[in-house]
């Protein structure tokens, strides 16, 4: 079994339910998430429109942060999630500087490290992670990989044609187990849109100086 | 980046969360920094030993392994301050993950601060005149400290290898870096303390100063010029320093105290044949490459992931 997860940029609306129902679920501390809805404006006006990304944890099957975790904390489970252990964490952020997709923060309450796990505990139970069952629309696909009849398989091979299903970063080899459906260059290279300070909707906190700890 | 230009394509981030910046700060430079010296003393002071046994050997004798030991433990305390679980260090021992460099480099680490202790112990017991058991040890012990050395040195390279998400950081030209970083540091503090020893000695450590400085330099010209022909991200990361970022000035102070400045002193001193200078020389070295290593660690941090 090879559980993986894809986004169906076509559907999401930006309702960030998947973000509330993660921070609920695992008890994710404020200025931390394991899952986030980022917005990215495109165009000039009046010919805009706004893209929504949810972006969590890729999964890797080479997964960088798993390789340079001294301790291993972070560990791969049998059905490929890359789960962490957090009383094993000696708290050193390798995992921080090694994720090319700044997916895992450190936990300013256990000052560990952390990060999405797919619901690791709710999948050990047969239950959809909790972002799954909160999304409005469906467009959260979540399944095995190595089973050709199941939801995501199907849906993959769907949308296979023409480049539609992506991974973000594949030029880093690590073989993300997340993919996306409908999304363009903006929406996966972080370098492909400008973050201006002050330029938020809702916050004008562009970067976050403490990240738990000292 | 050109789809800044196209209006049509015109992205901007309008709602997102506050992303962490610096992960790794001063704390991991002053780890670097003090590793450099801590080795940089063995591979030079083997060396003196073994071409200017004679001059040097008092002295080289001593204070290798206590400013070794001095700077080794510095290095190791702030790796541990560093952690968010400093008590649970333990855990690189007890459940160790060898294909991390930092679990290869704590247990080598801590291996190398052992045998430098034991030579640290026989030096010292010598000079309060009191017997050590060990002492003919010494020159075997040195010959394993120089061995464990060379992978404690260039270990960091390999942690900053591993870091996928740092493009900027390579473990082939970092390997090179810590290396000469290492030759850099031990020169200049055995010229620091070296006194009262012959221009003979002090023109080999200028060599080997000047040589480091020199091809440190060129390594990191190399990246400030070509790094964003390999990567986008290493592109961006550098046009921050060029075009007048956060860390353009203390980028260029860091070059010019570690390497500029001690090439041209190094220079006149074998010009002149002259000693004087490269107490300026060292001085400015040591300072340098912490600020040099600093900048290096820093600007990759800067750069939005997701």
């Amino acid at each position: 079994m090879k559980l993986g997860f894809l986004v169906d940029l076509n559907l999401c609306m930006g309702c960030k339910a998947c973000e509330v129902a993660c921070k609920t679920e695992n008890s994710v501390p404020l200025h931390s998430w394991r899952l986030r809805v980022k917005y990215v404006d495109v165009g000039t006006y009046p010919e805009t429109r706004r893209t929504f990304t949810p972006l969590r944890c890729n999964h890797c099957e080479d997964a960088p942060c798993e390789r340079i975790c001294p301790v291993s904390a972070l560990h791969y489970l049998d059905n490929g999630i890359v789960n962490i252990d957090k009383d094993r964490c000696i708290g050193c952020a390798g995992c921080m500087i090694a994720c090319p997709y700044g997916a895992i923060y450190m936990d300013p309450e256990t000052n560990t490290a952390d990060k999405c796990t797919f619901c690791a505990h709710r999948v050990a139970s047969s239950m959809m992670p909790a972002c799954v069952v909160a999304c409005p629309v469906e467009a959260n696909i979540f399944g095995d990989l190595d089973d050709p009849s199941s939801n995501i398989s199907q849906y993959i091979m769907k949308n296979q044609k023409n480049g539609g299903v992506k991974v973000r970063k594949p030029e880093k080899n690590t073989h993300p187990k997340h993919f996306y459906t409908g999304g363009g260059e903006v929406q996966l290279n972080p370098l492909a849109s400008k973050r201006e300070e002050g330029y938020s909707l809702f916050n004008k906190i562009t970067h976050l100086d403490h990240i738990g700890g000292h | 980046m050109i789809e800044h230009t196209i209006p049509a394509v015109n992205a901007v981030v309008t709602l997102d969360v506050p992303i962490p910046e610096v992960i790794w700060g001063w704390m991991i430079t002053l780890n670097m920094w003090a590793k450099s010296i801590g080795t940089g003393v063995i591979f030079v002071g083997a060396y003196l030993l073994t071409r200017h046994y004679k001059e040097t050997q008092k002295k080289v004798k001593f204070n290798m392994p206590v400013i070794s030991f001095i700077f080794l433990n510095i290095f190791l305390l702030f790796t541990l301050l560093d952690l968010h679980q400093p008590f649970r260090m333990l855990n690189i021992f007890l459940h160790p993950h060898f294909t991390s460099a930092i679990t290869v480099g704590a247990w080598l680490a801590t291996l190398l601060t052992g045998v430098i202790f034991l030579m640290s112990a026989i030096v010292i017991k010598a000079k309060m005149n009191k017997e050590c058991k060990i002492a003919h040890y010494y020159d075997t012990l040195l010959k394993i400290a120089v061995v464990l050395a060379i992978p404690v040195t260039l270990y960091t390279a390999t942690i900053m290898g591993e870091a996928t998400a740092r493009e900027l950081w390579q473990t082939p030209t970092e390997l090179a870096q810590m290396l000469f970083a290492a030759f850099l540091c031990g020169s200049a503090v055995f010229l620091l303390i070296g006194g009262e020893w012959s221009y003979d000695v002090k023109r080999d450590l200028a060599i080997i100063l000047g040589v480091s400085a020199f091809l440190s330099f060129m390594i990191y010209m190399g990246e400030y010029y070509f790094g964003h022909i390999k990567a986008e991200e290493v592109g961006a990361i550098l046009a921050n320093i060029k075009e007048g970022g956060e860390y353009h000035t203390l980028f260029w102070v860091g070059q010019s105290f570690a390497y500029i400045i001690p090439m041209i002193l190094v220079y006149l001193s074998l010009k002149s044949k002259s000693g004087s200078m490269l107490y300026l020389a060292s001085f400015l070295a040591i300072v340098g490459l912490y600020l040099t290593k600093h900048v290096w660690l820093i600007i990759p941090q800067l750069l939005p992931l997701s």
